[in-house]
């Protein structure tokens, strides 16, 4: 995949504090044409095909609603499924057919699993007992990684004494004690409330500056996680790689209709292409943005803008206006959702919060400049599947 | 009252559980159902064996003399024999039992069932028969056990281990796939997984098992009948002896001895069990 590689850390910039070398050598992930089937004679495809390779170091989110196949990709990696074809590499070694004690990876599942007939200390030394790491080391192993994630006071406690976000963090620990070069987490934050789950985020991005040599791929659907934590976000939907691609490309320049819509919140409007450095027509009227090259006059595309980037009122200088109805307003704290019909499309425009709500059916005008402005071709939104990405 | 009419289902909880007289009739219900059924008759038992006499409505002349006589003959020795039976022959149901539901998690469906209906087998055949046929089966070389303490052992293992098997297969599709997963991507080896995580997990479903085998175990009679040699004589073969001969009071007696014995081993093995429970 020619996809940018952003390397996870600038190597030139070692964090400061204690820092655990992990055992192995950073260790990338390659995915080579991974094919899952479930049933008899492959009779559904959960993963279809997919190519993708994690850097060293790296942290790569796999993004996608349920069934999209991310977390079977994910358990790939771990060998708890077998892929009806392709390869998986880990570290350029290839794992496909090693079981999972093998593969020298760390992973964290959404519902924790701690081994309820354990304390939390006997949880963290579990995988280092299991790898007959020399009894002397494991204490200090143990206390390590519990320091790491705050959890040292609980060394004593059952795992049914401890709250959800600290089975959590007692779980990264135990993942983590084995010194992994490569760490699996799967929807680890779904379980918890909103409010810890954001505690947790900046505590995984801590984690992830103290040991910024182990590669981490993250499974969520949870579009912020992914845009908070991932150097790079992989995006996947019915079995399939829809796009790839650091956080910002995938928000500023999403490649299809899925991403855009499923990587924040966008309005993507049918447009018709009048011509290379002319803009578009929405339903006859014509608008400036930026059209790419190899979209010719007449061309169908899908025109993304983001709502916080849509402006209520006349556009100033060169912005784009359109006039419409408004349909709803939603108040949300800080901002005005407004929801215009623009000639039977709508539109949703986030304004700062408004000192007068406006009535429902008050005709509006709203503007957003060309360069926030995106062109999808109409050809990747069809399926979004050109393999030549 | 204007209330929504209630879905059939709740209606029944509320009128079964909820209202006064309900209550009091479902108690009297149990009460009827349970004492005559189950109680009565084991009251029965202990006040026979302290009797001399039952002609009228209550026995009498209260002695001792039948736990006097059954703390002096062979009566200590069938209890231990039992005991030594059930404890083998729940011990090895157990550990084939749970071998087996362990190994059948790796099996398709159609083989798993056709491996349940082979443990199921020897419930569903008349246990007089199963007796019968380790009879005809051991009685000549090379395998001659006919005669012997083991073919008494074997016949309860057959007997009970469709139990062990039942309650582990439960147990274990209840136990959580994540659980080994984790461990396997902790890097521990199968036989590390099954022996740190997944039997003490199944430890309490394995007592209960151990528990339910052990007392089937200890009044197993039909099959021993077939089998027992002189010198492996059973509890329960040694109770239908004597009410055989027409000495009711002192069989009372044994049962009551077996009926004890049982039961303080199952408080012994629950006790073990709450200790396992770890939720």
């Amino acid at each position: 995949m020619p996809a940018p590689t952003t390397p996870a850390t600038p190597a030139s910039a070692p964090p400061a504090g204690r820092r655990p070398a992990p055992d192995r050598p950073a260790s990338g992930i390659r995915f080579d044409h991974v094919t899952v089937t479930y049933g008899t004679h492959g009779g559904q495809t959960v993963l279809d095909s997919f190519d993708l390779t994690v850097e060293p170091g790296e942290v790569m989110a796999l993004l996608g609603p349920s069934g999209s196949g991310k977390t079977t990709a994910l358990r790939t990696v771990a060998g708890f499924v077998r892929p009806a074809s392709g390869r998986v590499l880990i570290g350029g070694r290839e794992v496909t057919g090693l079981p999972p004690y093998k593969r020298g990876i760390g992973m964290v599942v959404q519902q924790y699993a701690l081994f309820p007939h354990m304390k939390v200390a006997e949880n963290v030394a579990f995988g280092l007992k299991a790898q007959k790491t020399p009894r002397a080391e494991i204490p200090g192993r143990v206390a390590e990684a519990l320091e790491m994630t705050g959890m040292a006071a609980y060394a004593g406690r059952h795992p049914r004494e401890l709250s959800g976000g600290q089975q959590q963090r007692v779980a990264l620990a135990r993942a983590l004690a084995i010194r992994p070069g490569v760490l699996l987490l799967d929807e680890p934050l779904s379980a918890l409330d909103a409010r810890l789950r954001s505690g947790m985020l900046a505590e995984l991005a801590r984690l992830h500056r103290e040991l910024p040599d182990v590669t981490i791929l993250y499974v969520t659907h949870d579009q912020v996680e992914a845009l908070t934590l991932a150097d790079r976000i992989a995006v996947l939907d019915r079995a399939r790689l829809r796009d790839c691609g650091t956080p910002q490309e995938l928000y500023r320049r999403p490649r299809t209709e899925f991403t855009a819509s499923f990587v924040g919140t966008a309005n993507l409007l049918p447009v018709t292409v009048r011509g290379p450095g002319d803009g578009v027509d929405l339903a006859g009227r014509p608008l400036t943005v930026p059209v790419p090259d190899g979209l010719a006059e007449g061309a169908r595309a899908t025109l993304c803008v983001r709502p916080h980037l849509v402006g209520l009122g006349d556009g100033p200088g060169h912005g784009n206006t359109l006039h419409g109805k408004i349909t709803e307003v939603q108040w949300r704290g800080a901002t005005h959702r407004l929801y215009v019909s623009v000639d039977g499309h709508r539109v949703m425009a986030d304004v700062t919060e408004l000192r007068t709500t406006p009535p429902l059916g008050e005709q509006v005008a709203l503007h957003f400049a060309p360069e926030d402005a995106v062109l999808i071709p109409a050809g990747l939104t069809e399926d979004g599947a050109r393999h030549d990405r | 009252m204007a209330a929504a009419p209630l879905p059939a289902q709740e209606v029944c909880r509320t009128v079964l559980v909820s209202s006064k007289p309900a209550r009091r009739v479902l108690h009297v219900l149990f009460l009827a159902l349970f004492l005559p059924l189950f109680a009565l008759p084991l009251l029965v038992i202990v006040a026979a064996s302290f009797a001399t006499n039952w002609s009228g409505a209550l026995p009498s002349g209260a002695t001792l003399a039948h736990y006097r006589e059954l703390a002096r003959g062979d009566a200590l020795t069938a209890l231990l024999t039992s005991l030594g039976t059930a404890l083998a022959a729940s011990l090895a149901a157990l550990t084939a039992g749970t071998w087996a539901a362990l190994a059948a998690q790796r099996l398709g469906r159609r083989a798993r069932r056709v491996l349940d209906g082979l443990f199921l087998l020897p419930l569903a055949v008349p246990s007089v028969v199963v007796g019968l046929a380790l009879l005809v089966a051991f009685s000549r070389p090379p395998l001659l056990l006919n005669g012997t303490p083991q073919i008494v052992i074997l016949a309860h293992t057959v007997l009970v281990t469709a139990f062990a098997h039942q309650s582990v297969t439960a147990a274990l599709a209840r136990l959580d796939p994540a659980y080994e997963q984790s461990a396997a991507g902790l890097g521990a080896r199968p036989g590390y997984v099954l022996w740190r995580v997944k039997l003490p997990l199944l430890l309490p479903s394995l007592t209960a098992a151990a528990g339910l085998c052990f007392a089937l175990s200890m009044g197993e009679l039909s099959a021993t009948m077939m089998l027992y040699p002189p010198d492996w004589l059973p509890l329960p073969v040694q109770i239908f002896a004597a009410t055989d001969r027409g000495a009711l009071f002192s069989g009372a007696a044994l049962a009551v001895a077996l009926m004890a014995t049982t039961l303080l081993v199952l408080l012994a093995v629950s006790r073990l069990r709450t200790r396992a429970g770890y939720r």
